[in-house]
């Protein structure tokens, strides 16, 4: 009886009415990323074990952790590349991460800078960015695609701000490892997406270098939501933003880097018991 | 013009559509010629010729897949099959009366089998033009479904290739199945005319090459155009790093089944118009060493060209041709030789050999 | 259960063991006597005056006095009445004209022998016309199989006794029953005690008494003689006895039953044995593409020259073709395995990560290797014969029989999958291989020479597909075009059962095998394998790293 009464009951969205896809982010609760409960396994490793993490809009939020506390895998979920076991995954209130493929994810307005610098080697550095454009990306679309005038500008644009204005026709293979780093950056600029998961920006970086990363990630805040994962506790300090520190999984402490500093428990974490 | 922009930047293209021209012009010339002249080509030499260039057109879509999709296909020989089916299916519908057996419906080999009505997957293959469909449509669609399902999956590299050569020798035993109702082991041949004109003329045999070369040019400029779009740069952008075009929001999967959908009908169109001029069509088509030895011209002329796809089919051929002539215990000897070097010596082929002179001079 | 003789037609003349040559003599002076005082023309010499007696009643011209002599045969109590009356019954038994001696007649190189049917000796040639037979009819043909067959129901030799048995069963006489009750008792051998207790069966099966046939009907139930079978079907067609026809039909169902299941572990065991081939084939390249990440496309052919091997040892010791066969493993181990090095170092170590290239390379070399053999030894394929012990059949029951080269190509697959294994998870050299394929470089860091392991790996995944090129001489053509078969069964092996799984290939080979086997009989074993293509092409679809895959994070990237 109590089963039937749960089938009719007036609140009850049944699975199958909602939408997997929807158009349009609804950021009307002023959170842009919501993950609750979730937990993944490979092998009987938990690699994410009971994690809650949530990302307001506009924020800017850096993710630290020593090794294996399940950073890039958190970045693998939210982007569709990793489908956790158990947990739900929402951007915005409206659309189900967990529902939708790589390309949905991405066109929906979630870009991703990985940890080792992926750019299209082959392409110049020019191509790199037309092909990371927002924009329509089927198949007939792309194969009648014309560079309009605007979308020339806005491309010498970001190559400015990325400093490869010289190098636009270079090979992507061809460049330095830093070089790489801010083409990334660059097409993820291109993408122009609503949230940015950035996965350890400053490898590779000079000082002068991260101190424009810092710069660029901290304009980016405000307009965009972003997620920062990164080692260099400097370069972290230096973003002067939330801080969230991730150990075997789960969120150890949350706060500000003072606070994060101090906490106990992350203390142990990091300098061993 | 439209075919100036496609080609601009492709000095190997531009210098290839040039020579086939050229051939196209001086072939019927030369046959034409009395059989005494120096510069007489024979029919046979014609014929020959023009079973290069489908060989040609087949390798230029084999390179689309490899050169530019990454996807070593060692199926493609399956769609040239399969457009070569549909095309003998209409010639052998064409002989009619005249066959061994007189019967105006059913070919030879289904009155030798006792079969009293023709099956229904031969109906309509009197008319040429949905012969000539069927020539886009079957390999196509077995592209399209095949592709779907593998790329759906994320089958890829190795994997994906043993597939594809599972598919091949999957169709070869089931062509060489009586029951299928292809001719089974000796497949169909025999044929008399197409479009009404005898295959055994010099006028049509002719004609026939110049269908080849014109296909081959279209074929060729399609695949450059298409290589140059938007489209082209994803394409190799999925190449060679697939997860990052997907997480910039591309549809992997679409685009590698519309290319590989479009690769597998010219690698169809190839094969129609390989079986009239070789007179016949026969499962052992299908067999995987066709499809591999496809990849080797592609690897042989230089990947990811088009035009070196060109000239690995012809020049292998060529190679392949005087061999079995001159030395037939040897061919293979060279061609598994060949195989080896290329792929150890010549990574990028001859093509690359000249292009690297390119851009050392430039 | 034991093994079944071929069946050796009944031969009296050559199994005569030498008698006393003395005590003959004596005999025959003391036959010559008897004759001397006899006053019938006594035609039939042999010593032995009971015999003697019989054998002139069997020449009279009345059929009831030869049945007269016939009984009086199987009564004279000599050790060899019942060859006598099977020579008889078959006409193979002859008396010489000119002296009246009992023979065998029996063809040689010179012309036909005269040897004694009682003592043994051979008394030369004689033209056959001087050969004379003993004329039987029918009623006499019946009785004569029954007084020999009870003669030999009697005799000390298991076998013998088998056989009597087993012929009983195709003529079974209500009768019978109480007879071979009566054996069955005293019978020692399990084997006699069965087939007798088939015999009964069918005798009560013909009983006259309705209540008798039924209870006989629930006593043969799950018998599975193809006599017993027989009675019964004759029972539920055509019994007058209502109630007996249903339950011979319910008996018979139950038998077919059982011949059913017998069928499916026919079927089964079919499947394993092809499916043992497959794992043969796959499990060098289970190594070589799963551990290492190399596709060696001349895989096929380098079992192929381990077939040439077994054949090129075969013809080194033409005498000892066992022998050959058992040293052709260690052989082919070494000749593929080496083959196996050259490739590595000459090829595919300038190629490792580029997979696709390698894929070429290797099957360049498979070209080569196919023309070589083609070049050196013949286009043709070649013979290579099989050993004594890889012929021959189990025979579990009547109607399943296992054919012991596939129950030995099913154990031989086992011990090379346990030596792999052994070889992977307890030697140094396994550990190593291991360790190069799971993290190159720290392999490398931790002193491993991975260019070494490379090459060994590589050789030991070829030396088993030598290994296996034994095993398929023994069953199919050796041909230059061995290997190209079987390539693709091999990858499919692979990929279907996991890659850089072991386990993955044996269960994926014999499940194919035993899938293969299942659908032959109603699809035809071209569409059968068709379909098991067909099935691995959807499969990977659904499961891309096979059935077994490899998980974690190394994986993912």
């Amino acid at each position: 009886m109590s089963a039937v009464q749960e089938f009719f009951r007036r609140d009850r969205v049944f699975d199958f009415m909602v939408p997997k896809v929807v158009d349009g982010l609804d950021l009307s609760h002023g959170t842009v990323l919501y993950m609750e409960d979730v937990s993944v396994a490979f092998d009987g490793f938990k690699a994410i074990n009971n994690l809650n993490f949530y990302v307001n809009a506009g924020e800017l939020r850096c993710l630290i952790g020593p090794n294996g506390a399940g950073k890039t895998t958190m970045m693998d979920i939210i982007t569709g590349k990793t489908r956790p076991d158990v947990g739900t995954c929402w951007f915005g209130s409206r659309m189900n991460l967990l529902q939708m493929s790589e390309p949905e994810i991405a066109q929906a307005g979630i870009g991703r800078k990985f940890q080792k610098p992926t750019v299209f080697e082959y392409h110049t550095v020019f191509e790199n960015l037309e092909l990371s454009m927002a924009g329509p990306k089927g198949v007939w679309r792309t194969l009648r695609a014309r560079l309009s005038t605007a979308e020339h500008e806005r491309i010498d644009e970001v190559l400015t701000l990325i400093g490869l204005g010289d190098e636009a026709k270079r090979i992507a293979g061809a460049l330095s490892h830093g070089q790489k780093q801010w083409l990334e950056i660059g097409m993820l600029l291109m993408q122009n997406p609503l949230l940015l998961l950035v996965d350890e920006p400053a490898a590779g970086m000079t000082h002068q270098e991260m101190d424009r990363t810092v710069e660029l990630l901290t304009s980016l805040a405000g307009e965009h939501s972003v997620v920062v994962v990164e080692h260099d506790m400097d370069f972290v300090r230096a973003l002067n933003s939330r801080v969230t520190v991730l150990h075997q999984g789960t969120v150890l402490a949350e706060g500000s880097m003072d606070q994060v500093q101090n906490d106990p428990k992350v203390v142990e974490v990091y300098l061993g018991e | 013009m439209f075919v100036f922009k496609i080609l601009k930047g492709d000095r190997g293209g531009q210098l290839f559509l040039l020579v086939l021209l050229a051939v196209m012009v001086a072939v019927p010339v030369m046959n034409s010629l009395p059989a005494d002249n120096p510069l007489y080509l024979s029919t046979y030499t014609v014929t020959l010729l023009g079973k290069y260039l489908t060989y040609a057109l087949l390798a230029v879509a084999v390179d689309l897949v490899w050169g530019y999709l990454g996807i070593l296909s060692l199926g493609h020989a399956a769609f040239f099959a399969l457009g070569g089916y549909a095309m003998g299916m209409y010639l052998m519908r064409q002989i009619g009366e005249r066959g061994v057996y007189g019967n105006p419906v059913l070919p030879d080999f289904m009155v030798f089998l006792n079969w009293q009505e023709l099956p229904w997957f031969w109906l309509g293959f009197d008319q040429f033009w949905f012969a000539a469909l069927m020539v886009f449509v079957v390999p196509g669609v077995l592209a399209f479904v095949f592709g779907w399902l593998a790329f759906r999956s994320r089958v890829t590299g190795v994997y994906l290739s043993i597939i594809t050569q599972a598919l091949t020798y999957a169709l070869m035993l089931a062509f060489f199945r009586n029951e299928m109702g292809f001719g089974g082991n000796n497949g169909l041949t025999d044929f008399k005319d197409i479009l009404g004109y005898s295959l055994q003329a010099d006028s049509t045999r002719i004609a026939l090459f110049l269908a080849s070369a014109a296909a081959l040019g279209l074929g060729y400029l399609a695949c450059r155009g298409l290589v140059k779009s938007r489209l082209g740069r994803v394409a190799v952008a999925i190449r060679d790093t697939e997860d990052r075009t997907r997480f910039i929001g591309y549809k992997v999967e679409h685009v590698k089944l519309a290319i590989f959908t479009f690769s597998a009908m010219l690698a169809g169109v190839a094969g129609a118009l390989y079986v009239p001029q070789v007179g016949i069509i026969n499962p052992g088509e299908f067999a995987p060493l066709n499809s591999i030895e496809v990849v080797i011209w592609v690897a042989m002329g230089g990947r990811a060209t088009l035009y070196g796809a060109v000239l690995g089919a012809i020049g292998v051929n060529y190679a392949k041709t005087w061999f079995t002539a001159a030395f037939p215990e040897v061919w293979l000897f060279a061609l598994g030789g060949l195989f080896v070097l290329v792929t150890l010596l010549l990574p990028r082929g001859i093509a690359g050999l000249w292009r690297r002179k390119e851009e050392s001079a430039s | 259960m034991q093994a079944r003789g071929t069946g050796a037609p009944y031969t009296g003349a050559t199994s005569n063991p030498k008698e006393d040559l003395t005590m003959l003599r004596f005999l025959v002076t003391l036959l010559l006597l008897c004759l001397a005082s006899a006053p019938i023309a006594a035609e039939i010499e042999t010593g032995d005056a009971a015999i003697d007696a019989a054998f002139a009643q069997l020449l009279d011209r009345n059929f009831d006095v030869k049945a007269q002599g016939v009984a009086a045969l199987a009564a004279s109590g000599h050790p060899k009445t019942g060859e006598l009356l099977r020579g008889i019954l078959e006409s193979e038994l002859r008396y010489l004209k000119e002296n009246g001696r009992l023979v065998w007649m029996q063809k040689r190189d010179d012309g036909e022998h005269a040897i004694d049917a009682l003592s043994g000796e051979d008394y030369g040639t004689y033209s056959s016309r001087k050969f004379k037979k003993f004329p039987i009819n029918n009623a006499m043909r019946g009785q004569l199989r029954a007084l020999a067959a009870e003669l030999e129901l009697h005799d000390a030799d298991p076998t013998v006794r088998l056989r009597a048995v087993n012929a009983m069963l195709d003529n079974v006489e209500p009768e019978h029953a109480a007879l071979f009750s009566g054996l069955l008792e005293k019978e020692q051998d399990a084997a006699v005690r069965e087939a007798m207790s088939s015999v009964i069966a069918l005798a009560r099966l013909s009983a006259t008494d309705p209540a008798e046939r039924r209870k006989a009907i629930d006593d043969v139930s799950g018998s599975l003689e193809p006599a017993v079978r027989n009675g019964l079907t004759r029972l539920a067609n055509s019994d007058p006895d209502k109630l007996v026809r249903a339950e011979a039909a319910a008996s018979l169902r139950k038998i077919e039953d059982k011949v059913r299941l017998y069928g499916h572990v026919e079927t089964l065991f079919f499947g394993l044995s092809a499916g043992s081939v497959l794992v043969l084939a796959a499990i060098g390249l289970a190594i070589t593409f799963g551990v290492m990440g190399v596709i060696n496309m001349a895989h096929g052919e380098l079992i192929m020259l381990g077939a040439y091997t077994t054949y090129l040892m075969q013809q080194l010791m033409p005498d000892m073709i066992g022998l050959s066969i058992v040293l052709s493993i260690p052989a082919a181990f070494i000749v593929s395995g080496l083959v196996g090095i050259a490739i590595e170092r000459g090829i595919i170590r300038f190629l490792y990560g580029r997979p696709l290239e390698t894929l070429l390379a290797t099957f360049g070399v498979s070209l080569v290797l196919q023309q070589l053999v083609r070049t050196a030894i013949s286009p043709q394929n070649v013979p290579v014969s099989n050993p004594e012990f890889l012929s021959g059949l189990w025979q579990i029951n009547s109607v399943l029989a296992l054919t012991y080269n596939r129950l030995y190509i099913f154990i031989f697959c086992l011990l090379v999958f346990a030596g792999l294994f052994f070889v992977l998870k307890h030697t140094r050299l396994g550990l190593q291989v291991r360790a190069v394929s799971q993290n190159r470089s720290m392999a490398r860091a931790m002193g491993v020479r991975s260019a070494r392991v490379d090459a060994l790996t590589f050789g030991l995944g070829s030396g088993i597909a030598g290994i296996a090129g034994v095993a398929l001489s023994q069953l199919t053509n050796v041909g230059p075009n061995l290997g190209q078969s079987y390539i693709v069964d091999s990858f499919m092996v692979v990929v279907f059962g996991g890659v850089g799984n072991l386990w993955g290939t044996l269960i994926g080979g014999l499940g194919l095998g035993i899938a293969n086997k299942i659908m032959e009989p109603w699809a035809g074993a071209v569409l059968a394998k068709i379909l098991v293509l067909v099935f691995i092409i959807l499969f990977i679809q659904k499961r891309p790293r096979g059935l077994f895959p490899q998980k974690g994070r190394a994986v993912e990237g």
